[in-house]
């Protein structure tokens, strides 16, 4: 199921400081919700970033079956939207991209805004894009707007696949 | 030997059309999925002559008439083949990146003599070995057949070959020589990661550019391109049907035409694999020589939710 939530409330604004002397950090908590399913697997889950054009702009991160000898990519497909937009054109497993799936519970996952997949971002409107497909299960995506260069938290709460997705940007 | 063969095949084509059939078969090939992650994955494909989409109830495709093109163009062979009472299956095991096409192509001298029927040429059970080879026959070249056509004082003269020949034996020289030639291909398609492009054959009606056969989602305006002979197949209607016809009482078909640039327009309404059938009946220019074309067209197209 496809879930666009454009509000997302925002915990703390403020306006970035110019010439800040440590390096931004663009944090985000996810929470995979612990599901009673008869049979259970951990959601593959894609994060990356769209520009105000809906155009990709950064790949942060793909969790999936890694290790899964008989080929984890094969389910990659059914992070559907990730997949069509940018997944599909991507070398993986990738260093600093690609993890093993987590499970149920809040995981945490914290990029630098000068290094990696941000660095090259210019400040402006950016979304957070999160895609979770379960296997044998559903498929949800979260969207939160944000601004790159001032510091924010925001949330928002999926439905059924994902549950609340905290980003906290600071300068 | 060839020509009686073919016209074995032709006459049994043309009976099996006006066999009191309601409605003409739908011939189909249709893969497990068309999107695919990971390098040395399968697909399963059914690939049947049937009523209904895409519901078996008829007649099998024949498996040596389908050809399955990779990416790189090289000809794979499928693993795995049954051909059964309603249907032939068969494993496409994928190894490289990009775009496989599987298809049952064929062309005959056209003219009126066993041109394909729309929809479908039944399975060559019993048939003498008139099929199509394995390996592309078409691919970039417009090695024929043709046929051709003429009166000699109260005969009527036929002669099929390519146009190499028409010119070289000197059928170009007759009085009043029409030539013609019939084009016919039901495929689909399979990607593995990024989608690569399909190489336009110049052989009757094709999807020729636009929107890629494997990137079509609900909710978005597409472009299906088509070119006919190699040129683009100007008003050309398009017929699309979604499976699961069994569950609705109406066909619910989508009919668009192409413009002057071979292009339609569609926005699918709902996600699911669809029947996409056209024809042309042209007067074409091919080599320089003036043509009576005849080209059917269908594809198998999976639209994924938006």
């Amino acid at each position: 199921m496809r879930h666009v939530l454009k509000f997302a409330a925002p915990l703390a604004v403020a306006g970035g400081m110019a010439g800040a002397a440590h390096a931004g950090e663009l944090q985000l908590s996810i929470e995979i919700p612990k599901l009673a399913a008869a049979e259970y697997h951990k959601p593959y889950v894609a994060i990356w970033i769209e520009d105000g054009d809906h155009k990709v702009a950064a790949n942060l991160a793909v969790w999936y079956d890694i290790d899964n000898k008989e080929g984890g990519e094969k389910w990659l497909k059914d992070v559907r939207q990730w997949w069509r937009r940018t997944g599909r054109e991507l070398k993986l497993p990738a260093d600093g991209l690609s993890s093993p799936t987590k499970p149920p519970g809040v995981n945490k996952v914290t990029f630098k805004t000068d290094a990696g997949p941000l660095a090259s971002l210019k400040p402006g409107s950016y979304t957070l894009m999160v895609e979770a497909a379960r296997e044998v299960g559903g498929k949800e995506l979260v969207e939160i707007p944000f601004t790159l260069g001032a510091d924010a938290t925001l949330t928002a709460t999926g439905k059924t696949e994902l549950g609340a997705i905290t980003l906290k940007l600071t300068q | 030997m060839k020509m009686l063969a073919t016209r074995l095949v032709a006459a049994a084509a043309l009976a099996a059309l006006t066999a009191g059939a309601a409605h003409a078969h739908r011939a189909w090939i249709l893969p497990s999925q068309t999107t695919v992650s990971g390098i040395g994955e399968y697909v399963t494909i059914d690939a049947a002559v049937s009523n209904h989409l895409f519901f078996p109830d008829h007649r099998p495709m024949n498996v040596d008439q389908v050809t399955i093109t990779g990416p790189d163009g090289a000809v794979v062979k499928p693993a795995n083949a049954a051909q059964g009472q309603y249907r032939t299956t068969f494993d496409l095991k994928l190894e490289k990146e990009g775009t496989y096409r599987i298809a049952q192509a064929s062309s005959g001298p056209g003219g009126g003599r066993g041109g394909p029927p729309p929809g479908g040429m039944p399975a060559a059970s019993g048939a003498p070995a008139g099929a199509p080879p394995a390996a592309p026959v078409f691919l970039g070249t417009s090695s024929g057949p043709f046929g051709a056509q003429w009166t000699e004082g109260k005969e009527v003269k036929r002669w099929r070959g390519t146009l190499a020949e028409f010119n070289a034996q000197g059928i170009d020289k007759k009085k009043g020589v029409e030539l013609s030639t019939s084009n016919r291909r039901v495929e689909t398609f399979v990607t593995v990661g990024k989608p690569s492009a399909v190489p336009v054959t110049g052989k009757g009606l094709e999807i020729s550019g636009g929107t890629h056969p494997n990137d079509l989602y609900t909710g978005e305006e597409v472009a299906l391109k088509f070119a006919d002979n190699g040129k683009p197949a100007a008003g050309v209607e398009l017929t699309l049907i979604s499976g699961g016809d069994r569950y609705r009482d109406n066909e619910d078909a989508i009919k668009v035409t192409t413009d002057k640039d071979g292009v339609a327009k569609v926005k699918f309404p709902t996600a699911g694999m669809y029947w996409l059938q056209a024809q042309a009946n042209t007067t074409a220019t091919i080599e320089g020589k003036t043509v009576k074309s005849q080209s059917s067209y269908v594809a198998v197209l999976e639209v994924l939710p938006g």
